[in-house]
């Protein structure tokens, strides 16, 4: 057995849910390679080789992975998988983009966000917004799994000495090209791997109301900010703090949801954080469900007396 | 141009599903079925694009039990013009969804078929990158923005960090995330109209496409519940457990 994972960079830097992914295909058994296609990325293919357990990267460099473009990306990891039994990356918003493409062209039913490996060929994955979880075994040949980042160890960033081969390139596609991004720029930790979330809903009001209630708070904590899908709706929060089963899974050592009623949707992004901390006026809201601590008020006044008082 | 939208019947997005006491899966019975939220916003596009003169025709596709039926009827109700029935009792995994949908897609011949990013059931978020995968088709996934001009569109996705933006050459696949639209509800005269819209019944084996699923289901569990915790009534007291916990220095 031998398992490709498909690095997660900026061109700069390794990014941590690669070494979530890296656990998960360590656990199928085998040998370990992990690629690398950006471009101009040498820094991170490097930083690949230091990961404890990987035992080969492969670094393909070209403009035309500069922004992993799918269509890019799937020719060059489907002409790898002839050497590998199974594909593992993260399931992140790249991860997801790239690893259906690849599998639909091996001929492979994909596994997405797994849990757990029971087995080479045996998975747990959350189905209903997590609601229920389904013990799942592949028929295929070859195995192309995507891997939910809060639910494997993280390898350790160093501690390997793997060798680095370069790949080529398998060309540019013609029917795809990047345009531009807008990244929200910020000084906090990223939401997927901070320790301390807080997180905001509707009850916020507004933008400005958003950003004077929760942002004291979290500076206070070092937390990342997330928010709901109402209060991103009502763009009081960039799209990407959305926390929930169609945005951002996160499971911190404590989450502190304010103003945010507990929808099934939401939870499912955040009930595995450790500790759930909830400030909500509606004593009867779901939320408080699943809050190992609840405070019942208005937020407007609890907040900032809690920012005084922490 | 023409537009596909696949759309799916699951289990509307206000039930909170039980698991079977025999492990054996979800209990399905007499639970409410709708389309699938991401495919409601597929379809409004797609009527937006034909409101905007872009769009000739928008053909909905499901497959999938009889009565997805009613799913299409929806999906005509909204706007789209005719509907194709796709019956199969068995599980309908995305692989073998989107083996289904590039075949029709070799009929039709549409310039765009947007799909939604995640069936809310599965939520396997798959379907829309193997058809593109299938058909060698560039793929807009997560869109909160679709901008058709000439023979390119540009899609923009909402991503990890924030948002981007990318231009596919025509013809394209393209995934709804949920900012791209608020999808209108039909109206009575329309939910009529609807009624004479035509629906063609087809089977799998019409399209050569085995539906075998390639994996099996070995259980299904909840999930470890969470115990639910303590009320405080004071800032002081909340102040006072976080530090008991060690969760604040
Ligand atoms: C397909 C689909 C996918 C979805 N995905 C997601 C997802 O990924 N993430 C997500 O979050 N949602 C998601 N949703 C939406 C979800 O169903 C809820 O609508 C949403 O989570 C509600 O956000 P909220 O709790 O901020 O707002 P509300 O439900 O309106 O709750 C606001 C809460 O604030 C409280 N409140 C009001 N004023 C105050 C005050 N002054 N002080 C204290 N408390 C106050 C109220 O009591 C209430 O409980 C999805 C929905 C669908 C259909
Ligand atoms: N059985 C189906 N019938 C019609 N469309 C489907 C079906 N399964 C998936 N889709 C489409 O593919 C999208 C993504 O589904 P999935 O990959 O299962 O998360 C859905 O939002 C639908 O647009």
């Amino acid at each position: 057995m031998s398992v490709l994972v498909l690095a997660e960079h900026d061109n700069a830097s390794l990014k941590d849910p690669t070494l979530a992914a890296v656990t998960a295909a360590g656990q199928l058994g085998g040998d370990v390679h992990v690629l690398v296609a950006g471009q101009g990325s040498a820094a991170v293919a490097e930083a690949a080789a230091q990961v404890a357990g990987v035992a080969k990267v492969l670094h393909a460099d070209d403009a035309s992975f500069a922004n992993a473009l799918p269509e890019n990306l799937a020719p060059l990891i489907v002409g790898l998988m002839a050497d590998y039994d199974a594909f593992v990356v993260a399931a992140t918003s790249r991860g997801k983009n790239v690893a259906p493409r690849v599998a639909a062209q091996l001929d492979v039913a994909q596994i997405s966000e797994i849990l757990s490996v029971e087995g080479p060929d045996t998975f747990t994955r959350p189905i209903y917004a997590g609601n229920a979880i389904a013990t799942v075994k592949s028929a295929d040949a070859k195995k192309v799994l995507t891997v939910r980042g809060t639910a494997f160890a993280k390898a350790a960033a160093t501690g390997g000495a793997a060798s680095v081969e370069a790949v080529s390139a398998a060309g540019a596609s013609e029917k795809a090209s990047f345009v531009g991004a807008e990244l929200t720029s910020s000084a906090r930790p990223e939401l997927t791997g901070a320790k301390i979330i807080v997180s905001g809903g509707r009850a916020l009001g507004s933008a400005d109301k958003f950003h004077e209630f929760i942002d004291p708070l979290a500076d206070k904590l070092g937390a990342a900010v997330g928010a709901s899908r109402a209060a991103v709706d009502a763009g009081y929060a960039p799209n990407d703090y959305q926390v929930g089963q169609t945005g951002k899974i996160v499971a911190p050592e404590l989450y502190v949801a304010v103003g945010i009623s507990g929808a099934i949707q939401h939870l499912a992004g955040m009930k595995d954080s450790k500790i759930i901390v909830a400030i909500n006026k509606d004593e009867e809201a779901p939320i408080f469900q699943v809050a190992d601590i609840g405070l019942v008020g208005d937020l407007f006044t609890l907040l900032p007396e809690l920012t005084g008082k922490l | 141009m023409k537009v596909l939208v696949p759309v799916k019947r699951v289990v509307d997005y206000n039930v909170k599903v039980r698991v079977k006491a025999d492990g054996t899966g979800v209990d399905l019975a007499n639970v409410k079925m709708s389309m699938n939220p991401f495919d409601e916003i597929a379809v409004e596009e797609a009527i937006r694009l034909k409101e905007k003169g872009i769009v000739t025709e928008i053909v909905v596709v499901s497959i999938g039990v009889q009565q997805a039926t009613e799913t299409l009827r929806t999906a005509l109700a909204m706007g789209a013009d005719r509907g194709i029935l796709v019956t199969t009792d068995q599980v309908t995994e995305s692989l073998a969804v989107a083996k289904v949908l590039a075949k029709i897609v070799e009929e039709e011949a549409p310039g765009l078929v947007i799909l939604g990013k995640q069936a809310i059931d599965d939520d396997a978020n798959q379907t829309g990158q193997m058809l593109a995968g299938l058909l060698g088709w560039p793929q807009g996934t997560f869109a909160s923005k679709v901008a058709p001009e000439g023979d390119s569109v540009h899609v923009t996705r909402e991503i990890d960090g924030g948002l981007e933006t990318v231009a596919l050459t025509l013809p394209a696949v393209v995934t709804t995330d949920l900012r791209l639209n608020e999808p209108r509800y039909a109206s009575l005269p329309n939910i009529m109209k609807a009624k004479s819209k035509p629906i063609a019944a087809k089977t799998p084996a019409d399209y050569g496409v085995d539906m075998t699923p390639r994996l099996s289901v070995l259980k299904v569990v909840e999930p470890s519940k969470r115990q639910a915790g303590v009320k405080v009534k004071t800032v002081d007291e909340l102040v006072e457990k976080l530090k008991v916990l060690g969760a604040v220095a």
